[in-house]
């Protein structure tokens, strides 16, 4: 029987690939996104700050900054869980940059304000094909069970690594 | 000379939204059920790095803001707006070093809610980049 992978080379492995594909984007480190991680689940979080509130007087967060982050949130989700397995497999990242997918089309569904707090999002890929991907995102913020916005949203996939 | 004053009170009031001012969003021009925003090109905002093009967020907040600002500018509408929902179809990479400008229009408004279309475009103005569709809450006592 294989011995298990110290626990170490698992974490730098897996955070090697988020790493990979959060770091890269500006618009994510401009709206202050990062990923906490627990095995494969992902849970993006927008820290709050005051240059993500569209409505001072309430005051609420901006619809366009909770409709980036749920963009965020989806299109990550999706590289992440597209990657997922070929990682695991090779134990390695694949080489070269990675492509994210192209978003097609969004749509937001504001349930209720965005307080001005901490918010946190989960993504599911509900159909992921060879060209094309949906994916659903939910936000919350102090209370697990009230969501303050939800998206579906279409993506491009990026063209599969030619077989070396 | 009013409608010059008007356009400087929505100028300050867009531009006095936090998220917005970060975006660096400009209002050019407004009517009554419709405003035209600018968003100038900034690296801070790019989505794919080998391209430089901006990130798809970016593109939906100026859609929103224009969107929002389209319903203030409305006749029927009060003060405030929210957003229900925003779809937004993204139909080519806008190009980098471009500013995206994001003309609204309320096409349709009842007492409780303003129905929103926008379109996107860098400095080829012929080809959209986006287009969007939304609703937008009106305030009660806005009449």
């Amino acid at each position: 029987m294989k011995r298990p992978e110290p626990v170490h080379v698992v974490k730098q492995r897996r955070e090697g690939l988020l790493r990979t594909l959060v770091d890269a984007v500006p618009y994510i480190a401009f709206l202050g996104i990062r990923f906490d991680r627990r095995g494969d689940e992902l849970t993006a979080v927008l820290p709050y700050k005051e240059e993500l509130i569209g409505n001072p007087v309430l005051p609420a967060l901006h619809g366009g900054a909770t409709a980036g982050f749920l963009e965020i949130a989806a299109m990550i989700e999706l590289s992440w869980s597209t990657l997922w397995d070929g990682v695991e497999a090779q134990g390695a990242l694949p080489e070269g940059p990675l492509r994210l997918p192209k978003t097609i089309d969004f749509t937001v569904d504001y349930l209720r304000p965005g307080l001005p707090r901490d918010a946190y999002a989960r993504a599911r890929v509900n159909r992921s094909g060879r060209r094309y991907a949906s994916v659903h995102v939910e936000a919350r913020q102090d209370n697990r069970a009230r969501l303050f916005a939800q998206a579906t949203g279409h993506f491009l996939m990026p063209p599969a690594e030619s077989p070396k | 000379m009013q409608d010059r004053d008007i356009l400087t009170i929505a100028r300050q009031f867009i531009e006095a939204l936090p998220h917005s001012r970060a975006l660096g969003m400009r209002l050019e021009e407004m009517g009554e059920g419709w405003a035209l925003l600018a968003m100038p090109y900034d690296r801070k905002l790019v989505g794919d790095p080998q391209t430089g093009v901006i990130h798809g967020g970016a593109v939906s907040a100026l859609m929103d803001t224009a969107s929002g600002a389209a319903v203030l500018c409305h006749p029927q509408a009060g003060f405030s707006t929210a957003t229900l929902d925003l779809r937004i179809d993204y139909m080519r990479p806008a190009t980098p070093g471009q500013t995206i400008r994001a003309r609204a229009e309320c096409h349709h408004v009842t007492r409780s809610v303003a129905f929103v279309r926008a379109v996107a475009t860098d400095d080829d103005a012929d080809r959209p980049v986006a287009m969007a569709t939304g609703a937008f809450t009106i305030e009660r006592g806005a009449q």
